[in-house]
């Protein structure tokens, strides 16, 4: 399998593993990701497929999707953004607690796709960062699971300091969050 | 008398801001509530959260490539927008289509039609606090995207035909599935019913929840299941027969409370009529002795075979005209509907000769019977109103364009 | 039921509305009415109360703009009478700059928010419409978006090059 089932690094005997904290918390963390699902479109279906009991979504330690923006660590934003809707992501996105990550699902969230009009968002990096983007229009649930995969493998290798560090700090000032 | 007048005086209302993005709204949609406890005053919905100027688009786009346009219409139900719209085209530039391929998209449209409604319901369900069911009925769902895979290619946002038929004949494999699916889906059907239609919790639940009466929901302009379910028996497929819906024999079903359960059991019930309608359609297709056509003669508007593009003259010009989408098209203007999940999909298309509509106006059922919302939930609970939307089936993507 | 024909309503708009009427004509098997934006309203009113008419239910609405036209603006409508399964569709121009159509909401309150789109498309304005504001774009968008001058595509965007596409 891939580096995302990779073992743990430290040491191992019977019944324990001793390792650096920051692996241990990127592993609990990993496994335990609570998704906020931002679905607008045609996207949201896809991931109610995605859900649902064909392909099972909650195998991968994310069962309890969680609405509530304050208790979530993974924003999936599922469809067309417009102008509208814009601020409103922004203020979800503000009100997540550190830390937090987020996937672009679909051509829109990611390029604004082919609605190249004058109502939607060219794509959701233009007003809050993203860590995963997912092609297609839809995806299907395997590629939308494949992103949910890369959004574990950055947080079980993302050091505790991260959120800390200049360079975070750096990223949401450019695009005007405190 | 007086301490009265005053606890009157003082009653205070509260504001609720339901939405834009609340777990229990399935979409986008915003309604601040004006509440007096449990109960809501008044509604007052916000709408054009992912307004994408679908119209706009579509005066800018060749006519084969709106068809991916109306897939993110309704998108429980894509194929019944695309054959809407190739229909609507078709009228326009007065091509026949030949029974067969009339018969092929009946099946592709009906099929639509049970996946829109199996959404619809499970999520009923899932909203009255049944997960259970949409977890059985979704794996159908999932088997009607394979059938659309097999046809098409794509799950979801089909583009499936073309204008002037579809743009490849179901395969042996396709055939297989949709037998399999006239076999077996009864029963998986016949499960989720037998997990809520007689439920004492679902039928509390949902009986006088949202009402409307036939009058109103006429008024308001409703179609579709939810008139249907107010009693008015209007469906377009039997009004203004399409693609050679009169040849079948399906019964439209009725409510006569047009409340959440009456709403819910119209669907219900149309998924068996879809059924049937797919049963008789396979029947009449075995007894033709046509085999083969899937598209109409317009070598105008339909694609030519890949070997006939790359060795005659003629199949290189035509490819070449459709693509580039030199086409001649036909001045004037003209106005399709077909059922679709939600009701009168209507297509007013008006034409000026160039590649493009001069003005193309989507009749979306969903736009038209949510400002009825706010008069459904006046007086009801916060529950009641959730209910009432998702049972009402508005999907955002049609509902803003 | 008496089966409304085409004759039947023709005339019995022509003897009530004369002059009013600009064109009648068959576009596709839909019959399409042009009346003067003037008597628009009592029209349509008078299609919807009269009880041999009785088209009780509006389909859809929507606005209309031929900048090559002298009445460049226009509103479409169309009626449909169940029972008697006929529909009808009503045109109306007007040369206005700012137009001002009379509100079709107090006869059908199906047209509260088609009027409401139309006027967020085209800028019309409906006269007696409880709620004129935008309801699709945001309010602050300045234009008319369906008009059709109004570019397709965001102008401020800075990401597109355009030497590379030719445009």
């Amino acid at each position: 399998m891939s580096e995302n089932n990779q073992k743990l690094e430290g040491f191992e005997g019977p019944g324990f593993l001793a390792t650096s904290l920051d692996k241990a918390v990127g592993m609990a963390r990993k496994n335990s990701i609570w998704p906020l699902p931002f679905a607008t479109s045609c996207c949201g279906i896809e991931f109610m497929a995605t859900m649902a009991s064909t392909y099972d979504f909650g195998r991968f330690g994310a069962e309890r999707l969680s609405f509530s923006p304050r208790q979530a660590d993974l924003l999936m934003v599922m469809g067309t953004i417009s102008k509208k809707m814009g601020p409103v992501l922004r203020q979800v996105y503000e009100q997540m607690a550190e830390p937090k990550w987020v996937i672009a699902v679909g051509a829109c969230a990611s390029t604004g796709g082919i609605f190249d009009t004058y109502s939607v968002l060219q794509g959701i990096d233009r007003i809050i960062p993203v860590d995963v983007y997912v092609p297609g229009c839809p995806p299907r649930p395997e590629q939308i699971i494949d992103g949910v995969l890369k959004i574990q493998e950055l947080v079980q290798n993302e050091s505790l300091r991260r959120r800390n560090s200049p360079e975070y700090q750096e990223l949401l000032a450019s695009y005007g969050i405190e | 008398m007086n301490s009265n007048k005053e606890i009157l005086k003082e009653k205070e209302y509260t504001i609720l801001n339901l939405g834009p993005t609340h777990p229990a709204t399935h979409g986008i949609f915003q309604n601040v509530m004006k509440m007096d406890g449990e109960l809501i005053v008044e509604a007052e919905p916000t709408i054009g959260y992912i307004h994408r100027a679908f119209e706009k688009l579509a005066e800018r786009r060749p006519y084969n490539q709106i068809t991916p346009i109306t897939d993110r219409l309704n998108y429980c139900s894509s194929p019944i927008n695309n054959m809407g719209w190739h229909m609507t085209v078709e009228k326009l530039a007065g091509i026949e289509i030949p029974k067969r391929v009339q018969y092929l998209r009946v099946i592709i449209m009906e099929l639509a039609r049970i996946a829109d409604h199996i959404i619809c319901n499970s999520v009923i369900g899932v909203d009255s606090g049944a997960m259970t069911g949409f977890l059985y009925v979704f794996q159908w769902r999932e088997f009607i995207y394979e059938i659309y895979e097999e046809l098409c290619g794509a799950r979801l946002t089909t583009n499936i035909g073309r204008i002037g038929g579809l743009e490849r004949d179901f395969t042996p494999l396709a055939w297989e599935k949709i037998h399999k699916l006239l076999k077996e889906f009864p029963e998986g059907l016949k499960e989720f019913e037998n997990l809520l239609v007689r439920n004492r919790i679902f039928m509390d639940r949902t009986i006088n929840c949202g009402p409307i009466t036939a009058e109103r929901a006429l008024q308001y302009g409703f179609t579709g299941p939810n008139l249907r379910a107010a009693g008015v028996d209007y469906d377009v497929r039997v009004m203004n027969p399409y693609s050679g819906y009169e040849d079948f024999t399906f019964d439209i079903p009725l409510g006569t409370n047009g409340d959440t359960y009456d709403r819910f059991m119209v669907r219900e019930q149309e998924m068996w009529q879809s059924l049937s309608i797919i049963r008789q359609a396979v029947e009449k297709l075995e007894k033709m002795e046509d085999k083969t056509t899937f598209h109409a003669d317009v070598p105008n508007f339909f694609l030519p075979e890949k070997e006939d593009v790359y060795n005659t003259m003629e199949g290189l010009i035509y490819h070449f005209k459709i693509v580039m989408g030199e086409t001649e098209m036909p001045k004037g203007e003209v106005y399709h509907a077909v059922e679709g999940g939600n009701g009168e999909l209507g297509f007013y298309l008006v034409s000026d000769g160039g590649r493009t509509p001069y003005r193309l106006h989507f009749r979306r059922p969903c736009f038209i019977y949510y400002q009825a919302y706010p008069e459904m939930v006046k007086g009801a609970f916060l529950s009641d109103a959730i209910l009432t939307m998702s049972s009402m089936n508005v999907i955002a993507g049609e509902l803003d364009a | 039921m008496s089966s409304l024909t085409q004759e039947y309503i023709t005339e019995k708009l022509q003897s009530k509305f004369e002059g009013a009427i600009q064109s009648i004509e068959m576009l596709h098997d839909f019959l399409t009415i042009t009346v003067e934006k003037s008597s628009l309203k009592s029209i349509m009113k008078f299609l919807h109360d009269d009880e041999s008419l009785n088209f009780h239910f509006l389909t859809t609405l929507c606005g209309l703009h031929f900048p090559d036209q002298a009445a460049q603006f226009g509103m479409m409508y169309q009626l449909h009478n169940m029972p008697a399964n006929f529909r009808i569709r009503i045109k109306s121009f007007t040369n206005d700059s700012e137009p001002v159509f009379d509100t079709m909401s107090d006869i059908w309150p199906a047209a509260n928010w088609q009027e409401r789109e139309t006027h967020d498309f085209y800028g019309f304005r409906f006269h007696g419409h409880p709620d004129m504001r935008r309801i699709l774009n945001m309010d602050s968008l300045v234009g008319w978006p369906m008009r059709k001058e109004f570019p397709l595509e965001d102008p401020f965007r800075g990401d597109k090059d355009d030497k590379m596409f030719g445009r």
